[in-house]
């Protein structure tokens, strides 16, 4: 190996590293959730079911199908198909796009109903119906954040591969980016069964 | 020793496969939510959940193809978020 084709093994080994401490971050604000809902169940679970399930696994749907087209265009780029690679990267980036649109509705609802952070309603009701909301606008807001940020480092990869920097011998911008998508799946995976499906 | 340009490279029957697998198992927590199993519901959550994330970790992320030091990077980790939940429920329930 000479010093001008970089260490693909070292390159995804940070790129793990760094999703380990993703991972870590997301299941602290996942185990508060869990103590907080062990101290105010009832409260929680009616709580709960305010949230529209229908827009919520809709939200999961996307996020699963856009895993699939990134996955898929990494295979893409390995058997030297760059257009449909840049195509898959392409529709990803719009899935990515209309979660953030879902969200935007979902979000504007309850703050019509007067659900948010600091809300009058939300400081006269019991304890656990601001934590649970409070929770819940951390959380996928957070998640919201790593999403735009997964968008663009999907833009990057399209850039690259558009202008052949990525290749089918040198494609570990688009792996790593493509593991930072997936990731963000991961964490929606458990938020919504944790949010959305508590009964 | 295998050769770090050996790269392997999934068909898209196997990650077609693998999505239709993932949306089964949404269409089959967001069914077993809607009956009242009293605490298993939240077990079954968890439980399907956790497979999801093994068929996206295993298959669309490639950690069933990479190397033993990155998949034990990756036990290592959960193990440790294991840890974390593990002793901190330990003391929610004993107070």
């Amino acid at each position: 190996m000479n010093s001008s084709t970089p260490d693909k093994a070292g390159v995804k080994l940070g790129m793990w590293l760094f999703l380990y401490t993703e991972i870590m971050l997301f299941g602290g604000l996942f185990v508060l959730y869990a103590a907080y809902y062990s101290k105010y169940t009832s409260v929680f679970i009616e709580a709960g079911k305010s949230l529209d399930i229908t827009i919520g696994a809709l939200n999961t749907m996307i996020l699963l199908v856009s895993s699939f087209t990134v996955a898929s265009a990494i295979t893409a780029i390995q058997k030297k198909a760059r257009r449909s690679a840049a195509a898959l990267v392409g529709v990803s980036m719009v899935f990515g796009v209309l979660f953030l649109v879902n969200k935007y509705f979902e979000w504007g609802h309850k703050f019509e109903a007067g659900i948010y952070p600091g809300s009058p309603d939300l400081s006269d009701a019991e304890a656990g119906k601001s934590l649970f909301f409070g929770l819940y606008y951390l959380i996928t807001g957070l998640h919201g954040i790593h999403i735009i940020i997964g968008l663009i480092l999907l833009s990057i990869s399209l850039y690259f591969i558009t202008t052949k920097r990525i290749h089918e011998t040198q494609f570990v911008v688009l792996e790593n980016s493509g593991l930072y998508w997936h990731l963000v799946d991961l964490i929606w995976i458990f938020i919504f069964p944790l949010f959305y499906l508590i009964l | 020793m295998e050769s770090p340009n050996q790269e392997h490279i999934l068909s898209y029957t196997t990650l077609f496969g693998v999505l239709c697998i993932l949306l089964a198992l949404t269409a089959i927590t967001i069914g077993v939510s809607r009956i009242d199993l009293g605490v298993l519901n939240i077990w079954a959550a968890i439980l399907i959940a956790a497979c999801k994330a093994g068929f996206v970790l295993l298959f669309f992320m490639h950690l069933r193809y990479e190397t033993r030091l990155l998949q034990i990077t990756f036990v290592v980790t959960i193990g440790s978020l294991a840890i974390l939940i593990g002793f901190i429920f330990w003391d929610i329930s004993f107070r």
